[in-house]
């Protein structure tokens, strides 16, 4: 002890108690503003907090083959589709690439994103072209009751 | 009694030392001096944005099921409310407009050579709050278009490693885009980024007077080196460059009043032809022809990776480039020349697209 006293000078043994108490200073301010940054952004203000499991899109008749609609599943931006040959397909609308939220186009008869022009195929929500690096994922479509029932995948 | 109150002032403050250093500032006469102005209508610029943005906020209204209203309230009932808000966004326009030109100029005559590497690294700096100020503004509205805008840039950020993702979460201050990302965002565009632009830009102002003008390599081989006083001669014609600005920004604002798109629908499809701002759009068209995959990483990851080393190279130039390597020096003009090149015909291309 008498030697490690002797190794280190007076100015020297308070430059480093300075520089703790200033790394314990920082992260005892930093610590609370970035835990009240993020968790408001965890539990998000004025969002619902209800998760949705199945919705109905209304009756199957007036939905007619080569149709398309986006619409709102819980917190996620959502798209269906019918195909020519009738069947229902919904996806989450979100694009694989950026986010942006895709729509449907029927002359093209591929599901496609207005913000890099990325292409889906409608059928598979596969990605077919552009810059998106994943396939859409999927929701279930339920069509035995006479309606559009759609629910989690 | 003029000079009584004068006298009172100089005894305090020394004002003679700054009108001393004031009259010994001159300004170099040469070909290229018309770049020296640059950075003054950026000023000038800025200054407007600080008074229009003061009077947007009068009126406008942070929060999702009004902000759009307030706007749309600006541009049609308040006087002058559509021609504050013409300024506001075409000054900002021109602003990022007329920092390109200044940061090009300025690395074309490589006037950020020692001793001036400080002042273009606070320099980058400023041009990066500037894309801050453009990309949180560009929410407010709570337009269509914005809204995927926010969407897009918080999902390049994303992809940043380790820091990307909560970053991204504070921003935007949850799991989608809502109240908690216009909040947020407002706070960074009137508090944040105006206190650190103020912060950084006195900093680079004090390094250019402190520095004085940078002369170009050509001008310093010259025998009869011609300089004009910085007062009054360069200030009044700054003034009057200043004036001609203001004049070309009401024009706009008068003749192209900035729009404002539908309101922000979180569950519609984003509309056709959506398009970023122009000073994005060679990003923008960058980004949209990569292909899904290059190699083993994400096309949107690589593309992230060429603008970061772009990025890193502009703001080291300085450090590496000196005198004494002509190669390193060539190097450097090559990639700026190739970087604007490529600027302009992607950001071309962006709009025909």
């Amino acid at each position: 002890m008498n030697d490690l006293i002797g190794k280190i000078t007076r100015g020297e043994f308070f430059k480093v108690i300075f520089g703790f108490f200033a790394a314990l200073w920082t992260g005892v301010t930093a610590y609370p503003v970035f835990r009240y940054l993020i968790s408001g952004a965890e539990n998000a203000q004025g969002g619902d907090d209800v998760q949705v499991t199945s919705l109905s899109l209304g009756p199957v008749e007036e939905f007619l083959p080569g149709a398309s609609k986006n619409f709102k599943f819980g917190s996620i931006p959502a798209l269906l589709v019918r195909t020519d040959d009738g069947a229902f397909q919904a996806y989450n609308a979100t694009c694989t690439h950026l986010s942006c939220t895709v729509q449907y186009s029927d002359e093209e008869k591929k599901i496609w994103c207005a913000c890099h022009g990325g292409r889906f195929d409608h059928k598979t929500g596969d990605n077919v072209s552009g810059p998106p690096p994943k396939p859409l994922g999927a929701l279930a479509v339920d069509t035995s009751s006479g309606e559009i029932i759609i629910s989690r995948a | 009694m003029i000079e009584k109150v004068s006298n009172w002032f100089n005894d305090r403050l020394n004002l003679k030392a700054w009108a001393d250093f004031a009259a010994k500032k001159k300004v170099p006469l040469h070909k290229h001096t018309v770049w020296y102005y640059m950075g003054g209508i950026a000023l000038m610029i800025l200054l407007i944005q600080f008074v229009t943005g003061g009077l947007l906020m009068v009126y406008y209204i942070p929060e999702i099921s009004s902000a759009h209203a307030s706007v749309q309230f600006i541009n049609s009932q308040v006087e002058f409310g559509w021609f504050f808000r013409s300024m506001h966004s075409w000054g900002a326009n021109i602003m990022i407009l007329v920092l390109f030109i200044h940061m090009f100029s300025t690395f074309f005559m490589k006037a950020y050579r020692r001793p001036r590497e400080l002042t273009w690294v606070t320099g980058i700096g400023l041009l990066a709050l500037c894309f801050g100020f453009g990309f949180t503004g560009y929410l407010l509205p709570w337009d269509e278009i914005a809204f995927f805008a926010t969407k897009i840039g918080l999902d390049i950020a994303e992809v940043v490693p380790f820091i990307g993702e909560p970053m991204a979460a504070i921003l935007r201050g949850g799991m989608e885009i809502g109240q908690g990302t216009l909040s947020r965002f407002f706070l960074i565009h009137v508090i944040v980024l105006p206190v650190a632009l103020a912060a950084l830009l006195g900093v680079h102002l004090l390094l250019v007077q402190l520095q004085g003008m940078s002369e170009p390599t050509s001008f310093q081989k010259e025998s009869k080196k011609d300089y004009e006083p910085f007062f009054p001669d360069f200030v009044l014609k700054d003034l009057m460059v200043w004036m001609l600005v203001l004049n070309v920004l009401a024009f706009l604002a008068v003749i192209f009043p900035w729009g404002l798109g539908p309101q922000a629908d979180a569950f519609a499809a984003a509309p056709a032809g959506i398009k970023p701002e122009w000073y994005f759009l060679g990003m923008f068209q960058f980004l949209k022809i990569l292909p899904a995959h290059i190699g083993f990483i994400e096309g949107e990851v690589f593309g992230l990776l060429v603008f970061l080393l772009i990025g890193v190279i502009f703001t080291i130039a300085p450090f590496i480039d000196t005198e004494k390597k002509p190669a390193t020096a060539r190097f450097l003009e090559v990639f700026g020349i190739i970087i604007l090149i490529s600027l302009i015909i992607f950001t071309w291309w962006g709009f025909s697209a």
